[in-house]
């Protein structure tokens, strides 16, 4: 079998935390990513946080959630890290896998040693249509928002299309759900820790035909973390790391209908194959992935984009087993964004902490044997944003 | 009505000044006809707050002979007989006290005949 050539790492992730995720009543985003770097913290006992860490990218969608915007030196100065510059990346469901970018270029570029990236959201205190709403302003306003289109509507307006040319079945994107839940049961801070039948899933109420309560990931409070050094100054500070290998942003159009495909998300794919080539390896060489779950159209789409089956062909992918835990690729580990939960601005830095517990074999239950190359896919929107990372166990 | 390019002749909506395709800034308003086909289509059934009132309601992308695609409230009284490829045409809302937001005419797509 073909090894992947050891590319140089872009930078190197020496700890990783997360918050509980779930309904986390009572509880400020700046607690929940206390919470978080804490952990993050509690794992690396060599590292003085807030005099080594020297800045912090933070991702977060909405202010409208918690009426408080700038939030980035709050959150940074509640988990104790003053004076270093703090600041909001916002992508929508994409800001932390951006702000994880950017603390991959801070490294890279040497301006800093050490940086802190990460991601909150704290979504519950608003009721579900208010929720609808904010999450809506992510679409376009004028020609989406305005006809009255909302985040199920538009991944339904893909899966429709992918029914209709592939001959995806409802039951194949319950099977996605099904998955999921059965990981996400394994994970002690998933938002949703209970297994759901394939039947439970096609006989939940409506969302947006064809998707049902079940196709949807969960409105959720958390927030998630990473720390990143350079290669060299990781092995001073932990015997745990992981190195990231490749990085890929890209963008598509920012409203659905001026695609030429609904059936693929270009803005992943493109982003997939800048991280392939940075990193040198392909899809087959991935051992385990978070791929971004926000409906189960989407890990359809993107087992697809991302090279892990030819197009068309997610739906019978997911069904065959194959992205199980124990199956050729195990795909969301973690439960993913539809039984982990998906506190929107958390999840591209939570994908990367799940992935960061696999590659030092800290997953427990959810561990996939021998597990040396991880992907990450976010996305942001309708797909406007898609950002990948690939890293590598140390 | 969208919006073309003088120069490599790109249809856009939402109407923009400055072609995404070829970059000019030479664009001009075009009248686009009344018939267009459906691409897909959902029934929403959780909605945001302002289109409860309709819910459930049909949203679809159109696409117009003209060659641009546009995304609208699909009007039918039966949303079960909704299909891609139906021939559908544009109506329009006087100014809207049906929906609370927003308010002001707006476009929509129904069956046709």
């Amino acid at each position: 079998m073909r090894r992947p050539r050891r590319v140089k790492p872009l930078a190197t992730i020496i700890s990783a935390g997360l918050s509980k995720f779930g309904r986390r009543e009572g509880v400020y985003a700046r607690e929940l990513f206390a919470e978080a770097a804490l952990e993050a913290f509690h794992r690396v006992e060599e590292l003085d946080p807030g005099k080594d860490i020297k800045a912090a990218f933070i991702g977060q969608m909405s202010e409208a959630y918690e009426h408080q915007a700038h939030d980035a030196p709050i959150n940074a100065s509640w988990a104790g890290l003053l004076p270093a510059p703090a600041t909001r990346i916002e992508n929508a469901c994409a800001s932390s896998g951006s702000a994880l970018r950017a603390g991959i270029m801070a490294i890279k570029s040497g301006m800093y040693d050490i940086v802190l990236v990460g991601g909150v959201e704290k979504m519950t205190n608003q009721p579900t249509p208010e929720v609808t709403g904010i999450l809506a302003t992510a679409s376009d306003y004028p020609f989406e928002q305005w006809n009255g289109m909302t985040f199920p509507g538009l991944f339904a307006l893909m899966a429709t299309v992918h029914m209709h040319e592939y001959g995806t079945t409802e039951e194949q994107m319950a099977a996605v759900a099904v998955k999921n839940h059965k990981n996400g049961a394994l994970n002690p801070k998933a938002h949703m820790q209970k297994e759901v039948t394939l039947d439970e899933v096609m006989k939940s109420r409506m969302v947006a035909w064809p998707l049902k309560l079940y196709d949807c990931s969960l409105i959720t409070d958390g927030a998630s973390c990473l720390i990143l050094t350079h290669p060299k100054l990781a092995k001073k500070l932990s015997d745990n790391f992981v190195h990231i290998i490749g990085s890929g942003q890209s963008q598509d159009t920012f409203c659905l209908h001026e695609r030429d495909s609904l059936t693929t998300i270009n803005a992943a794919k493109q982003a997939a194959q800048e991280a392939y080539k940075m990193a040198d390896v392909k899809a087959k060489d991935i051992d385990v992935a978070e791929v971004h779950d926000c409906f189960t159209i989407a890990e359809i789409i993107a087992c697809e984009d991302l090279g892990f089956c030819r197009p068309g062909q997610g739906g019978k992918f997911v069904e065959s087993g194959a992205s199980n835990i124990g199956g050729t690729i195990p795909i969301n580990t973690s439960g993913g964004l539809k039984s982990k939960g998906h506190p929107v601005g958390a999840t591209g830095t939570a994908q990367v902490h799940e992935l960061y517990l696999q590659l030092t074999g800290q997953a427990d239950r959810r561990q996939v044997a021998d597990a040396e190359i991880a992907l990450a896919h976010n996305l942001g929107g309708s797909g406007a944003t898609g950002v990948v990372h690939i890293l590598r166990s140390a | 009505m969208a919006v073309r390019c003088v120069r490599c002749k790109h249809i856009m909506v939402p109407p923009r000044t400055i072609c995404p395709k070829c970059r000019s800034s030479r664009v001009e308003w075009v009248q686009l006809g009344t018939k267009g086909k459906l691409v897909t289509y959902t029934v929403v059934h959780v909605s945001p707050p302002q289109f409860k009132h309709m819910a459930p309601y049909a949203v679809g992308i159109v696409d117009m002979e003209e060659g641009v695609k546009l995304p609208s409230i699909i009007r039918t009284s039966r949303l079960e007989s909704l299909k891609i490829g139906m021939e559908l045409e544009v109506d329009f809302s006087p100014k809207s006290q049906e929906t609370s937001w927003p308010h002001w005419p707006r476009y929509f797509f129904k069956e046709t005949g």
